[in-house]
């Protein structure tokens, strides 16, 4: 063995030194307690991370789920904006009991009469205070010709405000004027997909297209729909695709008639319809909601059958919020019970990790530690695992919704305040989950702690 | 009851030869553990003082009540009745933060198992009291390297304990134990665990202690152990049966 005689000056070696008497909070012994935990915890490797990942899976989930539904209810809220929160939409519905008496009647196909009536709008107009506009619109389905090209498109008959009411913007050209509406004019715009359809390779402007036996010269062309077409598949027309074109009230009114006939499986189908669409534009966007309720019972008064359908984008709007808020509450009741999960996981595993070291804590305490020496030492250890896993969780949370977006074209919107609220519950979870058993760490008595094998 | 008083006047006897400080003082402590109705008294009344640079050996049968004696002089535990001071202390009513305090500051303990913290290395090891004291990591440092030379361990600083051998870990336990330069070391069969080479190194760096003054009480079985210390206190049925020292 090596020389084990003592240094007799040694045992001066530290009368000069102090010990700093703390009182308070002791950022050395902080920063001691949290070396060890993160070396206890580093000497349990696998364990910790399997211990972690409860609240990891949590976290991460809390994020995700947020942002999924924050990008979806986003998406739905653009779309009713779209429609504009201080309009009401006005539709005819072919009602369920005539069709089935036209169904199985015998003899020639009677023209079904339903639907709106300019005397509906006439009277809503003048019962109604603070109506800025009404723009109705007849829609019928049309095969419409370039040449040898042909679409089957809804041709809307309506007036010069249209793309105004639904903030629907010109890509190329004019909208029909005042003038050419009053002249019941042969003038059409097309939508996008139409003029594409149509003119596949030039210039649509300026050219004719025919419908029925009429040619209508092309003056302008509507910018791509994208979402704007909710809630206006019009007249029977089942294609979702949005293929419209929009020529004059007036000339619609004129050229078609006021019955429309159209071949089904069944046969012939014809109907009278006078409206299919009306909006209806509201001076005051907070009565709007009010303004659809009287408009509704005026409208109930008048009609018979119900043969129309109202819509309030703003209603509409305001349930899409709520849905979009009861989401979030279910996926926050989600993620919340994960992470509880992952906080009994964690509690689960303090406490194996107190008796194992229970010799440990009654060295520690025998060389001086005081009980919230050692609640401390455990608490941090349990929030050193909650926070690596809330930090690991939060990255995967930031990621998910990125992969989601770049995967399946979804929007997501992660706010910076779910990465910031998840962390701090899952350190909180640390915190309320680690009280526990570090309390019955420095609750140990010392003498049957150092007793422990 | 009489035995008690016997024992008490050998004390002031000792008191009288002596002439140096008194570090640690038992006054009549009673102990008595409560096992659901059952109480059992363990201690019957010990009194005993503990001078500076005293070698005390205490022996005894087993279930004499040692350990419980020396868990009362660790201030691991506490009397039922009777006072102990320690320096000028009576610690017989401190609470459990007072109780942390005055072990971390003013105590050594050195255990027949070492009892060294697996996860940190000799040094961080030697550290331990100072840290709980408040000490500065600068001063931490540098007494807890001066101490691993002391006991010979100045290569070994990096080391965790399973790297070391018995005689070496309870080295460790020797310089952790001064770490603080403690009022009292108190060693439970230190040398129980160690073969008898490592065992003798041990009593080697006892016997130096002493000879710088230390106040070292052992708790032995062992003839070997108690050959070399000075004073002698035999216990048996929870009171002291013999207090003899060396006379120098």
């Amino acid at each position: 063995m090596t020389d084990l005689t003592l240094n007799p000056s040694g045992s001066g070696s530290h009368a000069g030194k102090r010990p700093v008497l703390n009182s308070g909070f002791n950022f050395l012994r902080f920063k001691k307690i949290t070396e060890v935990g993160i070396k206890s915890i580093y000497s349990h490797g696998l364990r910790s991370l399997l211990t972690v990942l409860g609240i990891v899976i949590g976290v991460a989930a809390v994020i995700a789920m947020l942002a999924v539904s924050e990008g979806a209810s986003f998406e739905a809220q653009q779309q009713f904006r779209d429609l504009g929160a201080s309009n009401i939409l006005l539709k005819s519905v072919k009602p369920a009991e005539v069709e089935e008496s036209s169904r199985s009647g015998f003899g020639p196909p009677q023209a079904i009469v339903y639907g709106l009536t300019i005397a509906d709008i006439t009277a809503i107009r003048n019962s109604i205070p603070g109506i800025s506009n009404v723009i109705s619109s007849r829609i019928v389905k049309k095969n419409v010709w370039n040449g040898g090209l042909n679409m089957n498109t809804d041709v809307v008959g309506t007036s010069v405000d249209y793309p105004v009411s639904r903030n629907y913007n010109l890509r190329a050209g004019r909208f029909f004027s005042e003038s050419e509406v009053r002249d019941h004019a042969n003038v059409v715009v097309l939508s996008e997909e139409v003029a594409q359809g149509l003119f596949p390779i030039d210039n649509p402007l300026g050219k004719s297209i025919r419908i029925d036996s009429d040619y209508y010269n092309v003056v302008g062309i509507m910018e791509s729909e994208g979402f704007s077409n909710l809630g206006q598949n019009q007249a029977g027309s089942s294609n979702s695709a949005p293929s419209r074109i929009f020529i004059p009230f007036t000339s619609s009114k004129s050229r078609f008639g006021e019955t429309t006939t159209r071949q089904t499986a069944g046969g012939v189908e014809s109907e009278t319809v006078e409206l299919h669409e009306a909006i209806i534009q509201i001076d005051n966007q907070d009565g709007v909601i009010e303004v659809g309720e009287i408009i509704d019972s005026i409208l109930e008064r008048r009609h018979k059958d119900i043969d129309y359908a109202i819509e309030v984008p703003l209603a509409l709007l305001r349930q899409a919020e709520e849905s979009a808020l009861r989401d979030q509450i279910v996926a926050g009741a989600i993620a919340g019970i994960s992470l509880l999960v992952g906080g009994i996981g964690i509690m689960n595993i303090m406490l194996a990790s107190v008796t194992e070291r229970t010799r440990e804590i009654g060295i520690r305490r025998a060389l001086g530690a005081k009980r919230r020496d050692i609640i401390m030492q455990f608490l941090i250890e349990a929030v050193i695992l909650s926070g690596v896993g809330g930090l690991i969780g939060v990255v995967l949370g930031v990621a998910i919704p990125f992969i989601i977006s770049a995967f399946w074209g979804m929007t997501t919107i992660v706010t910076p305040l779910a990465p910031l609220l998840a962390f701090s519950i899952s350190a909180l979870i640390g915190v309320i989950f680690g009280i526990y058993p570090s309390i019955r760490a420095a609750d140990m008595d010392p003498v049957e702690a150092l007793r422990h094998e | 009851m009489l035995e008690t008083n016997l024992s008490r006047s050998t004390n002031s006897d000792s008191a009288l030869i002596a002439g140096r400080e008194v570090v640690a003082s038992l006054d009549y402590i009673r102990k008595t553990y409560f096992m659901g109705a059952l109480a059992v008294e363990v201690l019957h009344g010990i009194s005993l003082d503990f001078y500076q640079g005293d070698y005390i050996s205490i022996m005894g049968p087993s279930g004499c009540g040692k350990s419980t004696l020396m868990n009362i002089l660790g201030c691991l535990d506490q009397p039922t009745e009777g006072k102990y001071f320690l320096g000028d202390e009576d610690t017989s009513k401190m609470e459990d933060d007072e109780l942390s305090t005055i072990r971390g500051a003013r105590l050594g303990f050195i255990f027949q198992s070492y009892n060294l913290i697996q996860q940190l290395n000799v040094l961080e090891n030697i550290e331990m009291p100072l840290f709980y004291q408040g000490y500065s990591e600068a001063d931490s440092h540098e007494i807890a390297m001066g101490l691993a030379a002391r006991v010979g361990l100045q290569d070994r600083v990096d080391h965790k304990p399973f790297e070391l051998s018995g005689g070496q870990q309870q080295r460790v336990a020797i310089a952790r134990a001064l770490a603080v330069d403690p009022l009292i070391i108190l060693a439970d069969e230190p040398t129980g665990n160690l073969d008898s080479k490592s065992g003798a190194e041990i009593l080697n760096l006892f016997d130096e202690l002493h000879d710088q003054g230390k106040t070292l009480i052992m708790v032995t079985h062992s003839d070997e152990l108690a050959e070399r210390s000075q004073r002698w206190v035999r216990l048996r049925d929870g009171l002291v049966e013999s207090d003899d020292r060396l006379n120098a």
